[in-house]
């Protein structure tokens, strides 16, 4: 049934406080969820006060500080720090965004920073997203088509053609939008979420594709597709300012265009 | 085989869970439902809330002509139809939302039978009044 509260093992402690280096003028706290799977403890909340001048102005330049220079122990990912990877997915100030992409300066107060909401941890601010990467291999998230390629080259597209991708192979799977859906939280073993959706909107759209009726029908489905509720979280959260939730409704309009 | 003891109850991958049973091929009619039915309760509604407000301070006996006449007696009987069966699928969601495990089919299975029976008790009691309009005269 329905779960009101967090499971007696998830509550939140309160952790260590790493001080702020004597003389720090531009001083700023951090405060980062830490649960590691090796001392059977509660996940904790750690402060970490930080002088601001001392390093770069996002919010990924403040957690490698923290590694690097104060405290080892914490462990997130991170790869291209500019945005295209997805790796530094996590929840910034209450919303999930690319903490390379999160100006410090935009956070008022402290920077609470948590891992992506509602999937299991791995250690601190790693999320397993293994469920979320199996979602998007089930949608096929590759060229179906029988017809043979032109012998001489490529698949060609027209300029309209091309367009209608636009907005969605920029999708970096971060997973951002999906763990930030409400029905994904309650539904995330059927529901595909977001950026799944996106993902399979992608191919359904692609003019090269010949297989739209098949990944149709694999959608239509009361949770798979249907689970949206429209929240919007996804478009709202997206760091790459992209709209999954409009994906979604062209994927709702071509069921019904296909049925009435 | 013994299970009491702890192990990992779980060991199907992750593909062979996010593929599940397959999709089940209702989804867009339960959604075009929805719709269309929330779409018909705009007039409906509005038909129905105006008519209320006609029949302001009217008497048991005035407002049993009035749910007598055919026209009415359609529209009164379309609200009511459509309101529960619009009821019905939109539980079915919360209920999809909220409730998991083995309470699941018993809870759709409750939202089924008691908006059916609400939607039939109204619409015999406006059955009622078609006929005991007609027999009065």
């Amino acid at each position: 049934m329905v779960e009101l509260r967090l499971p007696r093992n998830s509550t939140v402690g309160t952790g260590k406080t790493f001080p702020a280096p004597a003389g720090a003028k531009n001083v700023k706290s951090f405060k980062i969820y830490r649960w590691s799977p090796d001392d059977g403890k509660n996940p904790v909340i750690d402060t970490y006060e930080l002088d601001l001048d001392t390093f770069g102005p996002m919010v990924l330049d403040a957690i490698i500080h923290i590694k690097n220079e104060v405290d080892p122990t914490l462990t997130f990912r991170r790869s291209c720090r500019e945005g295209i990877c997805g790796s530094c997915a996590m929840n910034i100030d209450g919303e999930n965004t690319l903490a390379c992409l999160k100006p410090i300066k935009d956070i008022k107060g402290d920077v609470r920073i948590y891992p992506l909401p509602h999937m299991p941890i791995v250690k601190d601010l790693v999320s397993n997203l293994d469920g979320a990467y199996a979602q998007l291999r089930s949608i096929q998230p590759w060229m179906q088509a029988d017809s043979a390629p032109p012998p001489d080259g490529e698949r060609r597209q027209s300029i309209e053609e091309r367009s209608k991708l636009d907005g969605m192979w920029e999708c970096i799977l971060c997973f951002c939008c999906t763990t930030s859906c409400p029905s994904y939280w309650w539904n995330g073993d059927k529901y595909l979420g977001p950026a799944v959706l996106l993902a399979a909107y992608r191919w359904i759209a692609d003019s090269r594709d010949e297989n739209t009726g098949h990944r149709l029908d694999a959608l239509d489905d009361t949770f798979k597709l249907y689970a949206c509720r429209t929240i919007m979280n996804c478009t709202q959260t997206c760091p790459k300012g992209l709209n999954p939730a409009k994906a979604i409704g062209r994927i709702k309009e071509l069921q019904l265009e296909r049925k009435l | 085989m013994n299970t009491s003891t702890p192990h990992i109850e779980v060991m199907r991958s992750q593909l062979g869970r996010a593929r599940g049973l397959g999709a089940g091929q209702s989804g867009t009619a339960h959604w075009w439902a929805e719709r269309a039915s929330a779409a018909s309760l705009l007039p409906l509604s509005t038909w129905f809330v105006v008519q209320m407000f006609r029949l302001g301070g009217a008497d048991h006996a005035e407002v049993a002509r009035w749910g007598a006449k055919p026209c009415n007696a359609t529209m009164l009987a379309a609200v009511i139809i459509t309101t529960f069966y619009h009821a019905q699928v939109g539980l079915q969601v919360i209920v999809d939302d909220y409730v998991h495990g083995k309470a699941h089919l018993p809870a759709r299975l409750a939202v089924k039978i008691v908006t059916s029976l609400l939607g039939l008790l109204g619409v015999f009691a406006v059955i009622k009044l078609v006929a005991g309009g007609s027999s009065s005269k």
